[in-house]
Parts: C-alpha cells; sequence; structure tokens
C-alpha cells in the first residue's frame, strides 16, 4: 500500500514506475547497416564495379579522344580534359542515384531487410544513413576511379588542387543520395525510377554542363541550370581539375548540402509514413 | 515486471480502429497466444507491442521501457519472427546470423560464439554455409527463428511462425518454442491454428475487430464457451433430420451442408443418427476451433 500513498503525494509522478536505465545512445548506430551493404556488395563487387566503373569511362574516353578531335580545345583545354569533371560529378550522381533508388527499393521492398533490421535496437533513422552514407560510399569509390584515370592520363593542371575532389566527390555522394532517398521513399515499383530519370538526371546532365559549358545555353536555360544540383557539382569540380579555384565554392557546398539534407529529412519522413504506420 | 503490458490501445486508420481498447498483459515464461481471424488487428498488435507504431491512444510498456518512446532500448531484449521472408539472399546461412548480430551490438566473436548452438537448436547444424535460397520454406523459418536469437532475448514476438509449412515443418518449430518456454523464454505469439495454439499457449486472447473478446487458457476457454462435444453431422436427407437435432442438442450450428451439434449428451445423438441410418457423423470432442468460430462467427473475413 505504500505505493498508494506514494502515488497521492506525487500526483502524475509516481503513478508508472521508472524506466531501466538506457545506453546512451551512440552516434554510430547506422554503422551495421552499412556493414550489411558492405558484405553483400563484397559478395557480387566484380559486376557492380564494371558497371559502376567501367561504363563512365568508356564514355569520358570515348566521347573525350572521339568528339574531341572535331571539337579541338574547350575552354582553353583539350576536350578530354574539359569533360573530365563533368564525368566525374556525373559518375558520383549515378552511383549514388542507382543504389538509392534501385538498391535500396530492392532492400526495403523486396527483400524487406529494413523491416528486419527495424525490429532490432535500430530505427528508421539508422537504417536511413545507414543507406545514406553506403550510397555516398560507393559513389567514393566512382568518383576515384574517375580521378585515377584523371591522373594517370594528366588531365589536371595542378596535382594539388585535384585532392579538393575528394570532399567535391563525397558532398555530391551525400546529395544524390539524399535525393535517391526521398524518391525510394514514394516508389510503388522499380518502373517508377524511370521518371526520376527522364524527368530530372536526363536533363539536368544536358543542362548542367557536363558535356559543354554551361554559357553555351540560352541565357534563361542557364539560369534554370542553376537550380539543379549538379550543375554545383561540376561548378566545383572543373576548375579544380583545370587548376583554378573555383568561383563560388560556398554558394556551390551551401546549395548541394541543402539538397542533400532536404532530400534526406523528407525521405525520413516519407519512408516513416511508408512502413511505421 | 510483465515482459509487456498494454492498456487500452487504440490504433485507427482512415477512422476504422483496426485495434480498439485493447489491454493484455504476459507473464514471464509463458506462452501467450493472440488468436484471431485474417484482418483481426494481430499484426497491428503485435507491431505496437514492439514500437513500431504510435498508438492513437492508450499506453504500453515492453520489458518496463515505456513504448513506443523507449521501444528500440526493449527490443534490445526483445526477439522477433515476423511473418514475411525477410532473410538476406545474397548471405550464407552464417552471414544471416553475424549481419543481424550486429544491429544488437553484437561483435564477430561474440555472435561467432553463439552460432553454432542456435543452428543446433533450429536443425540446420550443416548449413551454416548454404546460401538462402538454397533452403527449404521450413528450414528458412526455423532460420528466422534462429536469428531472433541471436541477442538471447528474455521476450520473442512470433507473428504466424508456422503458416504456409507443411506438417512435419510445423512440429520442427513447435519442438523449438517448447524449448523456449522450457528456457523460461516469455513467447507471443499470433496464429489462426487452433491446434497450434492449443499445444503451445499456456494462455490465449482471441481477438476480432482489433478487440480481444475472451482471454483464458486454452482450457478454460472451451470450458467456459463451448459444450464438450460435438457431432457433425452431413450426407443425404439433412434438412429433414435437423428438426429432431436440434431439439436433442443444446446448441446446432448449420454451416453448408454440415450440421454441427454441441451438447453434453452424445449418445443421444449418435444414437438418433442410428436409428436414422442414412446421415453420415463424426462424433469428436469440442476444440478450440468451435470456441473460435463461436465467438468469431463462420463468415470469410478479408
Amino acid at each position: 500500500m505504500r505505493g498508494e500513498t506514494q502515488t497521492e503525494a506525487m500526483p502524475g509522478k509516481a503513478a508508472t514506475p521508472a524506466s531501466p536505465p538506457s545506453p546512451r545512445a551512440s552516434p554510430w548506430k547506422w554503422l551495421p547497416v552499412w556493414q550489411r551493404n558492405f558484405q553483400v556488395w563484397k559478395k557480387l563487387a566484380g559486376p557492380s564495379i564494371l558497371g559502376n566503373l567501367a561504363d563512365p569511362l568508356l564514355y569520358m574516353l570515348g566521347l573525350g579522344y572521339g568528339l574531341g578531335r572535331f571539337l579541338g580545345e574547350v575552354q582553353g583545354v583539350p576536350y578530354l580534359t574539359f569533360l573530365a569533371a563533368g564525368t566525374l560529378a556525373y559518375s558520383v550522381m549515378n552511383s549514388a542515384t542507382f543504389e538509392t533508388l534501385y538498391s535500396a527499393f530492392s532492400r526495403m521492398h523486396v527483400q524487406k531487410t529494413w523491416d528486419a533490421i527495424l525490429n532490432t535496437p535500430l530505427t528508421l533513422n539508422d537504417v536511413l544513413l545507414g543507406e545514406l552514407f553506403w550510397a555516398t560510399s560507393k559513389s567514393l569509390l566512382s568518383g576515384l576511379a574517375i580521378l585515377l584515370v584523371i591522373w594517370v592520363l594528366g588531365l589536371y593542371a595542378d596535382f594539388a588542387m585535384t585532392l579538393w575532389l575528394l570532399p567535391v566527390i563525397v558532398l555530391t555522394g551525400l546529395t544524390f543520395a539524399g535525393l535517391g532517398l526521398m524518391l525510394n521513399a514514394v516508389a510503388p515499383n522499380y518502373d517508377f525510377f524511370l521518371y526520376y530519370f527522364t524527368l530530372f538526371i536526363t536533363p539536368m546532365v544536358l543542362l548542367s554542363g557536363v558535356f559543354y559549358p554551361t554559357d553555351a545555353l540560352p541565357a534563361w536555360l542557364a539560369a534554370a541550370a542553376q537550380g539543379l544540383p549538379l550543375t554545383h557539382a561540376i561548378a566545383l569540380a572543373r576548375p579544380l581539375v583545370l587548376g583554378y579555384w573555383p568561383e563560388a565554392p560556398l554558394l556551390n557546398v551551401g546549395v548541394l548540402l541543402a539538397f542533400a539534407a532536404a532530400g534526406f529529412l523528407i525521405g525520413l519522413r516519407l519512408t516513416r509514413r511508408r512502413l511505421l504506420r | 515486471m510483465p515482459p509487456l503490458m498494454l492498456k487500452g490501445l487504440t490504433k485507427r486508420y482512415g477512422g476504422t480502429a483496426v485495434v480498439d481498447d485493447l489491454s493484455l498483459e504476459l507473464v514471464p515464461g509463458r506462452c501467450h497466444g493472440l488468436l484471431g481471424p485474417n484482418g483481426a488487428g494481430k499484426t497491428t498488435t503485435l507491431r505496437l507491442a514492439l514500437g513500431l507504431i504510435e498508438a492513437d491512444a492508450g499506453e504500453g510498456r515492453l520489458l518496463g521501457h515505456r513504448l513506443p518512446r523507449e521501444a528500440a532500448q526493449a527490443r534490445q531484449r526483445v526477439g522477433v519472427v515476423p511473418q514475411a521472408d525477410s532473410l538476406d539472399p545474397d548471405f550464407s546461412v552464417r552471414e544471416n546470423l553475424l549481419a543481424y548480430g550486429r544491429y544488437f551490438g553484437l561483435s564477430r566473436r561474440e555472435a561467432e560464439a553463439r552460432i553454432p548452438a542456435l543452428l543446433d537448436f533450429a536443425g540446420l547444424a550443416g548449413k551454416a554455409d548454404a546460401r538462402v535460397p538454397t533452403l527449404s520454406g521450413g528450414m528458412k523459418r526455423r532460420l528466422t527463428l534462429a536469428r531472433a536469437l541471436i541477442n538471447d532475448p528474455e521476450l520473442v514476438v512470433l507473428d504466424e511462425p508456422t503458416t504456409g509449412l507443411d506438417p512435419q515443418a510445423r512440429h520442427l518449430v513447435w519442438q523449438g518454442l517448447r524449448r523456449l518456454i522450457q528456457q523460461g523464454k516469455t513467447l507471443l505469439l499470433t496464429t489462426h491454428f487452433m491446434d497450434e495454439a492449443e499445444r503451445l499457449c499456456d494462455r490465449i486472447s482471441i481477438i476480432d475487430r482489433g478487440r480481444i473478446i475472451a482471454e483464458d487458457s486454452p482450457r478454460a476457454l472451451i470450458a467456459r464457451h463451448i459444450e464438450p462435444h460435438v457431432v457433425e453431422v452431413f450426407g443425404e436427407g439433412l434438412a429433414d433430420w435437423a428438426g429432431c437435432g436440434r431439439r436433442l442438442c443444446r446448441r446446432c450450428e448449420q454451416a453448408g451442408e454440415t450440421l454441427f451439434c454441441y451438447t453434453e449428451d452424445p449418445e443421444a445423438v449418435t444414437d438418433a443418427l442410428d436409428r436414422q441410418g442414412q446421415l453420415r457423423y463424426l462424433h469428436r470432442p469440442a476444440n478450440l476451433e468451435d470456441v473460435f468460430l463461436k465467438l468469431t462467427g463462420r463468415d470469410l473475413r478479408e
């Protein structure tokens, strides 16, 4: 009866017993999700590496040498050198996008991997952070492969400057991983992702300066291109390859971070609505 | 402290209460069954109990942790066997267990140390390196059960653990679940198999339209809700005989071409049927299925 007296003495406080002590929340709770994806990737790395790395390389070298012969110099450098930064950003984008669309969708929807993880102490935040960082890691690998080719073929002006491409790659990967997770959250099936590619990715690739300088575009299109994340990734990457500093790095970084954060947070919200309601 | 305590939980989807003012308290070391037709709210109840979804009303505690806010901590000591297969198809049996152990913070060494006993328990001793797609349905379910035990949980939650399995595979799963109960673990399972509930559960909640409509031990449910004997009558001339059956029995129910006669005095019924001579019948003791059908009706759900 002591309990009752206590309850009366402290209304609303001692009515329910205190919870057992809780372990401190760790900022690394997402890591097992990343590790799981890494383990699977290691098993299937062969075809994955070929698709992620060989494809953009073939495009870059094919277009660079082939078209380069007709084009001569673009912005004062051989076309292949001009193309290198665009290919780098494009390849990183593609890698992060494919991972968060098709691969993440299969884990979420087809294999129910996320459901299985959500039954453990991990939460949806951990799952999506793990996926975000995993897709970023894969895109880092794609970016590194292109960077390696840039180094080997000497397509750069200042080696030390090209090291700044590493954070650019990571930031670009984060951006498109975040956006991809947002799309993944609302996808009813794999076919849905075609809309994303046709309506967003492809026009963006054509407008953002992968293949030609954006000042070749009509003024209104060039202005519209400023709203696209890939434009800002290339605005950072190209000067670093060509040996000068980006004109407005803070703006570029800010835009990419904003897309990454918005994509991830909206994706988290929409995925919660999809899986946990 | 009860391993799970739910009080007045309500969960609505689009105005419909899928779980409606549901209260439940588990006894440590016992197996509790949630028995109900499809769409009764069993899975939603489990998701509420695990803190995966938020109730519109009511409260709950899982291993002493408040739901749903502290559910993630509570799940550290809970094992879950979901209804749908969610094993990693690209992993071997062992890799599945290792990866799942990591979600509980187990190091590779700790998980490796637990795996032999788990594989033994699940009857998968020789299968550590087999890839998941090569396993039979029963093996996959047992692996899912082993996976749920990697963290040595106090409470194991199972959503229809034997649905879709053949009789041999079901018996193997049952054996495993009995051993868990012997080890002192608390079990919460949903099922729509009466025999499963009758065999495994110390206590059963019959749930329909999101509400618990009866709760007791299987034996007590049968004793309380149903006459001890059932005579199922079918065959030519049933319509003419039905009136006679209704006079002889306390309760009769017609379902399709069969008349279910619930009675305390089965001889009176079988004697009358033997005299009639044409009708076929089956006399059996009443079971949980009869209770279930009486309480939830014979209409198809979904």
